[in-house]
């Protein structure tokens, strides 16, 4: 089958194809060279300061689209396709007017330098319209993203607000969504995306099939779903890549379902979209998803992507190994089931097969007795990689005894590490604090952390154990937060 | 400049946007790698060494040259026409690593090719052999060896070992300060474009464009006046763009003439995180000796700091670190050593304060330390300390003015400080796993470049026929809001809407020899240079139209946009055009050289600060006994900007550089391996202040009738670097709630107080 197709997107108003580019460009790349817009900048290429923040609007599920922030520097110029994007050049309308966003960052003096203005700027404007609510707290989750080193942030706060209070000038992105609808569903393809630049292909199957038969026609290709782990082996690490299939587009790995006794996640649901329905579920994870990187990487960084890369350090397996969760495999027309404690086999080594995806996320749902508590650990407190993750489920009988325990923690070995020995130690017993004592030194004979340059293996061991203490203070005692956290 | 209350006001004292505050919003602000790319331009990347510290036994350049093709091309030390030295003060400095690796992330050849992507694969095709030899790393380990950038120095006032031993109470501690990068958000970036006259023609992100003027001629072996350096603006640079710069443009001008083409090179965020220079890493050793009302009889500092394998500009921050050891307190006998350790890393270089914000962190260590002692009150203890007007520093320079006790009693003015302390104190003995602290702070802060040649700066201010102004000065544009607030002098000199003023990128063919924009001096040296321009061009405007229209030239007023004499009214354009057809001078150069600074220093006395810049904070604290975590959840700030020139600019920079302070002192680490590799190169690992880590309440404010004692720039103060260490107190106020934490008086809290630091100091970690 012949691989032709252009990359086909709207920039602004302006419809896009690109033809034989090598899918290994980075949208940054294409809008700072080929595209000419250069208000976009580059702070790290690694999905870390936000200065490359631009907005891509999607097809969603209800007829509309959903737009959201994304880093350009990371993001594979392919995923644009069947997309809008708008960078901080779009904002202004025909009359020159800024867009509030713009206007009330200069009423605010919300620029010193200025290198960071464009995406903050595009932050902004994305969280005017993307749902975010008003006030203090949601705006600093929403902008942690975004790095700016000359004003101390207070500025660009008073800006977020204020924009909410000026005139609607400039480009409105809410406006005109079902004529913007059309244009995208009428670049709607009769399969999915194939291109190919440089010597060099992407695939984009829009379903399971395409997928079978794209990874029949090159087998070595690498999977790529959110790109915030693989756009870094381009940008960091200078790799290309011969192939690659984005599972971006495969309908089967989309959709958040209640089957009665357990949630299931397609694994190529964004940490955004799952954000409320697993914190639904389980407050707990609440926290742990604001505080897994910043808003950009979250509205693309998926489910699957989390779990397939078996980073030791990521924040998704520990959680979902406390949550007992299952994972359905799919290869070649074959679907099977394995246990997520079951998934990680060595450090960065899975029960994938080759050519195997991870499909779907089963979570059973928790039971009246179940406490539940997810803690991240870092030198920052936002946007920043757990020194220690530490995740504790237990389910609590009528009588107060332990029914069952699951601990898992990240950070801690070379793979998401699930404690079962200690887990038995809980089991059966009254929750109360001679448990405790017994638990806090169990886990820390359990655990063999090395030192790097988030913590040493002193500091590892010494929090992940004493993090019991917090789980038992606010689920089994009910403590204020304002005595077991600093954020509380 | 003499009677403030005469000179003209409008637009000073308005909080106008920045200058460039709509460009940037839209994204039109152009940065160096913005600018449009020359035809036949060439991508520039580093290769740089793996060793801390080696011989090079052989480079080969075979491979990458055989990846760069025909368009691109390959240097090493070996190719410099000129003196392979960009060292600021001492040298040899080279760009090149000529023979000898001495940290890793040294450049050891630079390539070029058309695409960046080939120029990538080039640099990492480079090959060299090594033998190595041994690598000093770190402070003990060149302490051991006293092995130093330049000699040791001490500044001594009195006999402090005697005034110690005999004081009533004696006390001694020691802890580390960390280091901090930049984190510039726009990395480093030079675009070299060659002349058709054999000169250079530099596009820098810099502080320091003349210094890069001097340095690409030095290199090239080129007069400096073959050589320009412009720079319109830069995406931060908080002293990582004072000396640095001069190494990427030298690179970049030696590419660009080999090649005959234009070459840009701009470090990708690793790369410059592993190449330059960053703050200072100190180890600090103190003693004191004083009495039981807690005042101090005498004093005793070691301060040692990592310079990294060349001097930079190391000897003047150490000089710096021990003018600020005392920050403002009194002490009759004192003794201070400064160090500029030499080890296998980068070298270290210029960071807003320039080693002032660890001297002073030294001296709030020692005087916290004390209180807690002595069980009295910290900011009491402080008050009793206080430098007073007639006294001597301990380098010799007379106190003439002392704005702290007004400002410890207009910031405390309402925050509830003995309440909250009862309050905190009694919540420290309730249940939970957070403990909170308080913590207080001032800062003096001494304004001007300890060396004194460097006092001095030059403008070029032209009027045109048509009222319009173009202003020239040899600062830089780094955020800090400089070219406004010249503006606004310009403007209010001239008489000028703010609007009229327009501003043109510092060049060096403009205004000559210039001074880095540094040391907070900006628009100190600046304003006051444009302002000497403006004068002479206004008073000759004014004589020629007391000549034509009547009236004396000293009763003529320039104000709105107008000219006004006794008895007729002109729009500065009408004006300026008669001038024109009279033949009037309308264009003039200013030139500025701060007075009365002087400072010798192996007598240890002189006055080597104009003045000083004054201001204090109390921040609230919270911990987690737990974890390690910490927050800050209030702090009020309060600072002495003088006569503020654009007040929304000057606040701007208080809450900016309190910021950034906190992220030198909580959540900023630099962490080497055994190797000597830095590993948090880039911000996935080493981790700036987010919004979220803005203390949730937050009260910052000018001092409110502030003045300058001195005739600066209408009476205004210099506003970049002090607020920095406004975040002492938020380390102050950690610290505070570790010792509640340990329950025991005293604490060891090393900086950063990284969740790691704090539960070492709560005692709950051994200490390393
Ligand atoms: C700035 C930044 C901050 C980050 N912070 C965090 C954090 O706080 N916590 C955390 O846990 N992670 C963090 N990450 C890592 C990353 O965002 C997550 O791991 C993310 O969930 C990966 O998903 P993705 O869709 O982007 O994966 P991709 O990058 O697209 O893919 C990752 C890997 O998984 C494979 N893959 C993807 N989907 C599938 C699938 N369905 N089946 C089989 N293989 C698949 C790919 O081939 C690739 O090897 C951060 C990353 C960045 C850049
Ligand atoms: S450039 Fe830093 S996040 Fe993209
Ligand atoms: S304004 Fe300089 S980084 Fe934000």
């Amino acid at each position: 089958m012949a691989m032709d197709d252009a990359i086909v997107f709207f920039l602004d108003d302006r419809l896009c194809r690109i033809d034989g580019i090598d899918p290994n460009t980075t949208v940054l790349e294409w809008l700072r060279g080929a595209a000419g817009r250069r208000g976009t900048k580059e702070g790290c290429a690694e999905g870390d300061c936000g200065a490359c923040t631009i907005v891509v609007g999607t097809p969603d599920a209800a007829g509309g689209l959903s737009c959201h922030a994304v880093n350009a520097c990371i993001q594979p110029i392919a995923t644009l396709d069947g997309c809008e994007a708008f960078t901080v050049e779009s904002l202004r309308d025909d009359t020159g007017a800024l867009h509030p966003a713009q206007a009330a960052m200069v009423e605010c003096h919300g620029s010193q330098c200025g290198f960071c203005t464009p995406g903050f700027v595009m932050s902004l404007y994305a969280l005017l319209h993307d749902g975010t609510p008003a006030g203090d707290e949601p705006t600093r989750r929403a902008l942690a993203g975004n790095l700016c080193r000359c004003t101390g942030y207070r500025p660009i706060l008073d800006a977020a607000a204020r924009m909410r209070e000026l005139p609607g000038t400039g480009r409105d992105f809410t406006a005109g969504i079902p004529a913007r609808r059309a244009r995208l569903d009428a670049l709607a393809r009769a399969r999915g995306l194939r291109h190919q630049g440089g010597g060099r292909s992407w695939y984009a199957p829009r379903n399971l099939a395409e997928l079978d038969a794209a990874i029949a026609e090159a087998p070595e290709a690498v999977f790529v779903a959110g790109a915030t782990d693989l756009g870094l082996e381009i940008t960091k690490t200078h790799r290309r890549f011969d192939a690659l299939i984005h599972l971006g587009s495969v309908a089967e790995l989309q959709g958040i379902r209640d089957a009665g006794s357990h949630l299931d996640i397609g694994a190529g649901v964004s940490w955004r979209d799952a954000h409320a329905a697993l914190a639904a579920l389980w407050p707990g994870m609440d926290e742990l998803i604001a505080r897994f990187a910043g808003l950009q990487i979250r509205n693309v960084a998926t489910i699957g992507g989390n779990l397939a890369n078996a980073s030791p350090i990521g924040d998704g397996a520990p959680a979902l190994l406390a949550l007992d969760a299952t994972l359905d495999l799919w290869r070649a027309g074959r679907r099977r089931s394995v246990a997520l404690s079951d998934f990680f086999l060595g450090y960065r080594r899975t029960a994938l097969q080759p050519g195997e995806i991870v499909a779907r996320i089963r979570i059973p749902k928790p039971g009246a007795g179940t406490r539940f508590a997810a803690y991240k650990v870092a030198k920052r407190h936002d946007s920043d990689i757990s020194a220690v993750c530490a995740c504790f489920a237990v389910e609590l009988g009528a009588d107060g005894r332990i029914a069952a325990c699951r601990i898992a923690y990240g950070g801690m070995a070379a793979v998401p590490l699930r404690l079962h020995g200690v887990e038995t130690l809980a089991t059966g017993r009254t929750w109360d604090e001679a448990l405790d004592e017994d638990m806090v030194e169990a886990l820390a004979g359990a655990m063999d952390p090395i030192d790097d340059l988030r913590a040493s293996a002193a500091y590892r061991r010494m929090v992940a154990s004493g993090l019991w203490l917090r789980f038992a203070a606010e689920h089994r005692d009910a403590a204020p937060l304002s005595e077991t956290r600093v954020h509380g | 400049m003499d009677d403030p209350a005469t000179m003209p006001r409008a637009p000073l004292g308005l909080p106008l946007p920045h200058d460039s505050a709509t460009l940037h919003v839209t994204g039109e602000a152009l940065y160096v790698d913005d600018l449009p790319e020359p035809p036949g331009l060439l991508h520039a990347v580093l290769a740089l060494s793996p060793e801390a510290h080696a011989e090079i036994l052989a480079l080969d350049l075979d491979p990458a040259l055989t990846l760069l093709g025909d368009n691109g091309l390959a240097v090493t030390a070996r190719d410099i026409p000129g003196i392979n030295d960009v060292g600021p003060m001492s040298g040899p400095e080279p760009i090149l690593a000529d023979g000898i690796v001495a940290y890793v992330g040294q450049p050891i050849a630079a390539v070029a090719a058309p695409e960046l992507a080939r120029a990538r694969a080039a640099a990492r095709a480079v090959r060299a052999t090594y033998r190595r030899r041994e690598a000093v790393l770190d402070i003990p380990a060149a302490m051991a060896r006293a092995q130093y950038v330049c000699p040791p120095h001490r500044m001594t006032r009195g006999d402090a070992a005697a005034a110690i031993a005999a004081a009533p109470r004696r006390l001694s501690g020691t802890f580390a300060i960390g280091g901090q990068d930049h984190f510039y958000l726009e990395g480093q970036v030079a675009m070299a474009l060659p002349q058709e006259d054999g000169g250079v023609r530099i596009l820098s992100s810099t502080q320091h464009p003349s210094e890069v003027q001097k340095m690409v001629a030095r290199v090239l072996g080129l007069p400096e006046a073959a050589v320009t350096c412009e720079v319109r603006r830069m995406g931060g640079g908080f002293g990582g763009k004072e000396t640095q710069p001069a190494i990427f443009a030298a690179i970049a001008a030696l590419l660009a003439r080999r090649a005959g083409r234009p070459v840009k090179l701009r470090l990708d965020r690793d790369d410059d995180m592993t190449i330059t220079g960053k703050r200072h890493d100190f180890h600090v050793r103190w003693s004191a000796g004083f009495d039981t009302e807690g005042r101090l009889h005498g004093v005793e500092m070691e301060l040692a700091a990592r310079a990294g394998h060349d001097a930079d500009l190391s000897p003047a921050i150490v000089d710096r670190a021990m003018f600020h050891a005392l920050n403002c307190y009194r002490a009759p006998a004192v003794s201070v050593a400064g160090y500029a350790c030499r080890t296998n890393t980068q070298s270290n270089t210029a960071f807003r304060g320039f080693g002032g914000p660890q001297g002073m962190l030294a001296a709030e260590e020692m005087i916290d330390a004390i209180a807690r002692d002595l069980a009295i009150d910290p900011i009491e203890l402080r008050r009793r300390n206080l430098l007073v007007p007639g006294d001597a520093t301990h380098y010799g320079q007379r106190i003439e003015h002392m704005a702290l006790p007004r400002i410890f009693d207009a910031l405390l003015d309402g925050v509830g400080y003995a309440s909250r302390r009862a309050e905190i104190d009694a919540a420290n003995d309730g249940p939970g796993f957070i403990r909170r602290g308080l913590g207080f702070a001032p800062v003096m802060f001494g304004i001007s470049f300890t060396a004194t040649a460097y006092n001095q700066a030059g403008a070029l201010v032209h009027l045109y026929t048509d009222g319009s102004v173009l202003l020239n000065h040899g600062g830089t544009e780094m955020g800090q809001g400089l070219y406004r607030k010249v503006a606004q002098v310009v403007a209010a000199e001239l008489g000028v809407p703010p609007g009229r003023v327009r501003l043109a990128a510092t060049s060096t063919d403009k205004v000559p020899n210039t001074s880095a924009t540094a040391a907070s001096s900006g628009s100190d040296l600046n304003g006051a240079a444009a302002a000497d321009a403006c004068r002479k061009i206004r008073s000759r405007l004014a004589d020629f139209a007391a000549r034509a229209h009547g009236g004396a030239p000293d009763e003529i007023v320039f104000a709105d946009g107008h000219v006004r004499g006794p008895s007729w009214s002109f729009d500065l354009a009408t004006l300026a055009t008669q001038a024109y057809r009279a033949r009037v001078q309308l264009w003039d150069s200013g030139f500025y050289a701060t007075p009365r600074i002087h400072y010798d220093r192996a007598r240890n006395t002189g006055h080597p600060f104009y003045y000083y810049a004054f201001g204090a904070a109390l921040c609230e604290a919270a911990i987690d006994i737990l974890t390690g975590e910490s927050r800050i959840l209030r702090a009020d700030l309060l600072h002495d900007v003088g006569r503020s020139i654009n007040p929304a600019i000057d606040l701007g920079q208080v809450e900016g550089g309190f910021i950034q302070g906190l992220g030198w002192l909580t959540s900023e680490e630099l962490v080497f391996d055994r190797d000597g590799r830095l590993r948090t190169h880039s911000p996935a690992t080493y981790k700036i202040p987010t919004a979220r880590d803005l203390p949730p309440d937050f009260r910052v404010r000018l001092l409110e009738g502030a003045d300058n004692p001195v005739a600066t720039i209408h009476r205004s103060k210099a506003v970049g670097e002090p607020p920095l260490m406004l975040a002492n107190a938020a380390w102050l106020a950690i610290k505070d709630a570790c010792a509640a934490a340990a329950g025991t008086r005293h604490v060891r809290l090393d900086a950063p107080a990284t969740p790691e630091a704090i539960l070492r100091a709560c005692g709950r970690l051994p200490a390393r």
